[in-house]
């Protein structure tokens, strides 16, 4: 859907805001902070996927860096947790540089991409489950120090104010790219490349530009899971579940669209909690729901939530014209 | 003479078994219409991706003015001033048409705005001024063909490497396209074109190659290069040239 504005992002912004001061509910808080933090991730993964078309199965590698980079720091080497969040973020952003390097210089697209992605995935889930600097198979534990300085509260609300702060960047910087000239050229990569480059668009350099933003944002939702959690291991810093997660907001809100992740994560998350208050807590049965979800909406919504409701707006606007139109007439 | 814009020296092209172009040489003159025909499979394509930069020759040069372009990637090209449209049309099919010419304008315009009002100026320059909201996938082939001459030409280029737009198109869309080509042309920028619209190569161009089995066989003005025995034979078989032109 086009024409949101940065004014509509800060309307719903400062909506959300407003939550933590009608419920006091960790539960509520909790699972809205969850919602935010895949609403980030997923972001990161909507600027390359969704604008640029490259589809990643292997965002878990720039979240685990975000979350690996901030605890090593914070408790071997007594970095603050501020600047080791500033840290994991650059780290993820390095990651997603270098990953880009070497795959959109090799010229890897559509499932090559997918599929070297998860394997770079992979690859540092297994490093960091046997490596004694990311504590191995025993996970890292940061320490209890509930003050803000620390970047750890005594109650949830400021952690969901700061995961919300997190979206509300996300969302005006994808905001910005998509009404600036590296949009429109990343837009263009994803249409048809070779039609790019022949008006002068270096793919290459746009797409390494698109996963290097797309792995901060991603990274950023890592370390602030690290902060928030203040526990990871190799399973969940690296494994394929933050992977899922990450494709699958967008992918139901809708791809290449502002808002879609974070409508796709709202949306996935309550979905999960029904289940499970329907089924109680049956394992794996939300990842039953997920797929489910996923095969619906790729067959009969493939452009997502958004996708969805502006063609209805369309129909509305249609049948309302044809309706004066007939008052009228 | 003046230098020409483009020349093409002795390029050569092999693709596993298949020579696609074998000793191919050719110039553009500055601000003309310059035409490269010849029958199917006869290496124009190749020859023009070798331009653009989407191919390397195996041998050869190419040189833009004085400097030597051979095998520099088509982005940095189009950077240069030269701009390609692809036979097969390859819009941006889930952009609107104004979207799909904002690429091209931004490639000397970082603005948004700016590129935005560049495109619309040139879509009224290619007749598309009344379908910018349309999104591409919906353009007939006319309106794509006009869609890639129309990025193409967002991109401020010197140079106008026009691949078949008039192919597929029905006599009154070629009609149409005509003065269109010719106003570009008129606003001086250099054009060749791969052309197999014999009628509007004869209006148009000011000289003409034919490339045939990926040699050069003969040049000159179109009407020139319409008579050669050569040419003739080329398109309709060994010795149609002596059944269909009488000896003097």
């Amino acid at each position: 859907m086009k024409g949101w504005s940065i004014a509509h992002i800060l309307i719903v912004i400062a909506l959300l805001a407003i939550v933590p001061l009608l419920t006091a509910s960790n539960v509520v808080l909790n699972f809205l902070t969850v919602a935010l933090l895949i609403a980030l991730v997923g972001q990161g993964w909507n600027v390359l996927g969704g604008y640029g078309g490259q589809y990643s199965f292997g965002h878990a590698a720039f979240f685990g860096t975000g979350a690996y980079v901030t605890a090593i720091l914070q408790t071997r080497y007594g970095i603050n947790a501020w600047l080791g969040f500033a840290l994991g973020i650059a780290g993820g952003a390095m990651v997603g540089a270098v990953i880009g390097a070497l795959t959109f210089r090799s010229g890897l697209k559509g499932s090559y991409f997918a599929l070297v992605t998860l394997a770079f995935a992979e690859v540092l889930r297994i490093a960091a489950s046997v490596a004694p600097v990311t504590g191995a198979g025993v996970g890292l534990l940061l320490a209890l120090d509930l003050r803000p300085q620390a970047f750890q509260f005594q109650s949830r609300a400021p952690f969901y104010w700061i995961a919300l702060a997190l979206v509300a960047v996300s969302l005006i910087v994808v905001r910005l790219i998509e009404h600036s000239r590296f949009g429109a050229w990343l837009v263009a990569v994803r249409e048809n490349e070779e039609a790019a480059k022949a008006l002068g668009v270096d793919a290459v350099r746009v797409k390494l530009a698109a996963i290097t933003v797309s792995a901060a944002m991603t990274a950023a939702g890592g370390a602030f899971y690290a902060q928030y959690f203040l526990f990871i291991d190799s399973g969940i810093a690296y494994g394929p579940w933050i992977s899922i997660e990450a494709l699958l907001a967008p992918i139901i809100g809708g791809v290449g669209t502002v808002f879609g992740p974070l409508l796709g994560a709202l949306v996935v998350k309550t979905l999960g909690e029904l289940a499970k208050l329907v089924t109680g807590d049956a394992p794996g049965l939300d990842l039953v729901i997920y797929g489910s979800v996923l095969i619906l909406v790729v067959a009969f919504a493939p452009r997502g939530i958004i996708g969805v409701l502006s063609d209805l707006r369309m129909r509305w606007t249609r049948l309302r014209a044809s309706v004066a139109g007939r008052a009228h007439g | 003479m003046a230098e020409p814009l483009l020349r093409v020296e002795h390029v050569r092209k092999r693709f596993g078994g298949v020579l696609a172009v074998s000793d191919a040489s050719l110039t553009a003159e500055a601000g003309r219409i310059t035409a490269l025909i010849g029958p199917n499979g006869a290496g124009k394509t190749t020859l023009f991706s070798i331009i653009s930069g989407f191919l390397s020759p195996d041998a050869g040069s190419v040189f833009h003015g004085v400097t030597d372009i051979t095998g520099m990637p088509p982005h940095v090209l189009a950077r240069r001033g030269i701009a390609r449209t692809f036979q097969i049309a390859q819009p941006f099919a889930g952009l609107t048409v104004h979207e799909n010419i904002a690429v091209g304008a931004h490639l000397s315009r970082r603005s948004r705005a700016a590129a935005l009002a560049a495109a619309a100026d040139v879509a009224g320059l290619v007749g598309l001024g009344g379908l910018l909201d349309r999104p591409a996938s919906s353009l007939t082939t006319a309106g794509a063909k006009r869609l890639e001459v129309a990025r193409a030409l967002a991109t401020g280029p010197d140079l106008l490497l026009l691949d078949e737009v008039l192919a597929g198109l029905n006599p009154a869309e070629v009609a149409a396209m005509v003065p269109m080509i010719r106003g570009i042309a008129g606003r001086g920028i250099t054009i060749l074109m791969i052309e197999h619209v014999m009628q509007a190569v004869m209006s148009l161009a000011e000289h003409v190659f034919v490339l045939v089995e990926g040699r050069i066989v003969a040049a000159g003005g179109p009407q020139d290069v319409a008579g050669n025995a050569r040419v003739i034979e080329a398109y309709l078989g060994h010795g149609a040239a002596a059944r269909l032109v009488p000896p003097i």
